[in-house]
């Protein structure tokens, strides 16, 4: 299974986790698990998620978080999880 | 699992500093587009490129988006033009034409850089090969994005004193035949000790003639990386600072090779090596320079600068080298003057000259590079500052080179605008005693002892 990482940085408001989360559900991404902090007075938020049940291909989902970041003012990111295996684990 | 820490870690680095993947360089064989007729040796090659390198840009893009991390150039490089078109070019003319052939290919396929106008005579020049050189200065001029290279010296062979004292006058008359845009010809052009046949990095990359019909080489990058690293441990210890290198060295490195592979397995194309480089650019935090400000000197070229960059090859070499089994290319800080905006600042400062960045380039690679001298400096002098550098790669057994701008029309202090991730250069002193006499001597230097070393 080929995880996806989904980044959400920005401004701490309400209901940022709530839209994105219901764009997920609404395309049957499945969450593995949530985290979030602040750094730097900025809210971060990362979800593990597993796109393979859904029908919409990786780029398609990336462009329209993305999108769905620009409407809330957040910065929403889709990365491939390799890249972060490959950087911090040995 | 991965941490929330690690990933923020990663996209900062991304986001804030820099970190970039430089280069995906795809090396292509050309070798059996060789014919006796110009013309259909000039098909097959436009034929062969357009046909391997199809999907090389749109491939780039896909690995962006996917890790969300930028691949800056998609590149070619070629087995060297001397080889491919000796059967078929009895004049520079007809050599570059290739060049035209190559610099439509490269516009075809969407790539900015193609190496391999290129010849290799570190021992003697064929017939071919001088055509070839002879030819740079028209080749480049009617190019855009062509590279040149020629290796001249090896450890093994010697220094070509022939083809050195001939690679100073081309690399004059490439500046006149492009002073009208800064001498950019001179930009695309490099001469080599020890040119390796798989450096992913423009303006040097060919595709050697003991590589494989194509590959991929990956050239990664990251300064502004190792010195935010580096703020974070101020006045540490030798030992720390070498640490935090290591480690950032390694990380940068395993995102290359993650890139390398997942471009090799998408293009179908095996994979070669990654050049772990630390590679500048203009743009601001993305300097070497500001690593060695970062280590504790003031400006580059004070006391202390050779010492400081000798430490900063070798760990990031050390760091990168856990990140893949396949390391290769030039594999070291670079340090070239333009493309480095804190290079710039301690030239225009004063604390920076030539005879400085020469000492430098006995401890990393890869040599004078992107550095502007009066437009009047005479081809003698350029060959001798060729010579010089050639001595230092052949001794010390490591690749160096030279990429030397004379700016022509301009002197001390004016500044040569290339723009993009070419830069600026600010045009710099030479030393203006002649070395015509030693320049003028046939024949080659002979190849060092390889015992008795002390």
């Amino acid at each position: 299974m080929k995880r996806t990482i989904i980044t959400v940085v920005g401004k701490d408001t309400v209901g940022i986790i709530a839209r994105v989360c219901t764009y997920l559900a609404n395309n049957r991404v499945n969450i593995l698990d949530i985290s979030q902090t602040i750094v730097q007075e900025f809210f971060n938020m990362m979800m593990i998620v597993d796109i393979s049940a859904s029908e919409k291909a990786f780029d398609t989902i990336a462009d329209e978080l993305a999108q769905i970041g620009e409407e809330i003012g957040v910065i929403v990111k889709c990365q491939r999880e390799e890249i972060f295996d490959s950087m911090h684990r040995i | 699992m991965i941490n929330i820490h690690e990933v923020v870690e990663t996209n900062q680095m991304i986001e804030k500093e820099n970190l970039d993947v430089r280069t995906i360089t795809m090396g292509i064989s050309l070798l059996d587009c060789v014919d006796a007729d110009l013309s259909r040796c000039r098909e097959k090659i436009y034929e062969r490129i357009t046909t391997r390198a199809k999907d090389l840009v749109h491939t780039g893009k896909e690995i962006e988006k996917k890790y969300a991390i930028p691949i800056v150039n998609k590149r070619i490089s070629v087995t060297p033009i001397a080889l491919v078109g000796a059967a078929c070019c009895h004049t520079p003319e007809e050599f570059a034409s290739i060049a035209k052939t190559l610099d439509e290919a490269a516009k075809a396929v969407g790539v900015n850089f193609l190496g391999g106008y290129s010849a290799l005579v570190s021992k003697g020049m064929t017939t071919a090969d001088e055509l070839l050189i002879r030819s740079i200065p028209q080749a480049l001029a009617e190019s855009d994005r062509v590279c040149s290279s020629v290796n001249l010296a090896s450890t093994r062979t010697g220094i070509n004193m022939d083809a050195v004292r001939l690679m100073g006058q081309m690399i004059r008359e490439t500046a006149e035949r492009t002073a009208d845009h800064d001498s950019l010809g001179c930009a695309k052009l490099v001469v080599f000790c020890n040119a390796p046949d798989d450096n992913p990095f423009m303006a040097g990359a060919f595709h050697g003639v003991t590589e494989a019909d194509a590959v991929i080489n990956v050239g990664v990058s990251g300064p502004g990386v190792v010195k935010t690293a580096l703020e974070s441990i101020r006045g540490g210890s030798f030992e720390e600072l070498c640490e935090t290198i290591k480690k950032t060295a390694f990380k940068v490195s395993r995102v290359g090779q993650l890139v390398a592979k997942e471009a090799s397995r998408m293009l179908d194309v095996p994979f070669g090596i990654i050049d772990l480089s630390l590679a500048p650019t203009p743009a601001i935090g993305d300097s070497v320079a500001d690593i060695l400000k970062e280590i504790g000197l003031e400006q580059p070229g004070a006391p202390g600068t050779t010492a400081a960059l000798a430490l900063l090859n070798d760990q990031v070499k050390k760091g990168g080298v856990m990140a893949s089994s396949y390391v290769g290319g030039l594999s070291g800080a670079f340090i070239p003057v333009s493309e480095d905006q804190g290079m710039i600042e301690a030239v225009r400062a004063g604390a920076l000259n030539l005879e400085k960045l020469e000492a430098m380039t006995c401890v990393c690679s890869v040599g004078l590079d992107m550095i502007a001298i009066p437009g009047d400096t005479s081809a003698a002098t350029i060959s001798g500052i060729i010579a010089d550098e050639m001595a230092l790669g052949m001794v010390n057994q490591k690749t160096t080179a030279v990429r030397l701008i004379p700016a022509i029309g301009k002197k001390l202090g004016d500044v040569l605008e290339f723009g993009g991730l070419l830069g600026s250069a600010p045009v710099m002193p030479v030393n203006g005693f002649s070395c015509e006499a030693f320049v003028a001597r046939e024949g080659r230097i002979p190849a060092p002892i390889h015992s008795f070393k002390n």
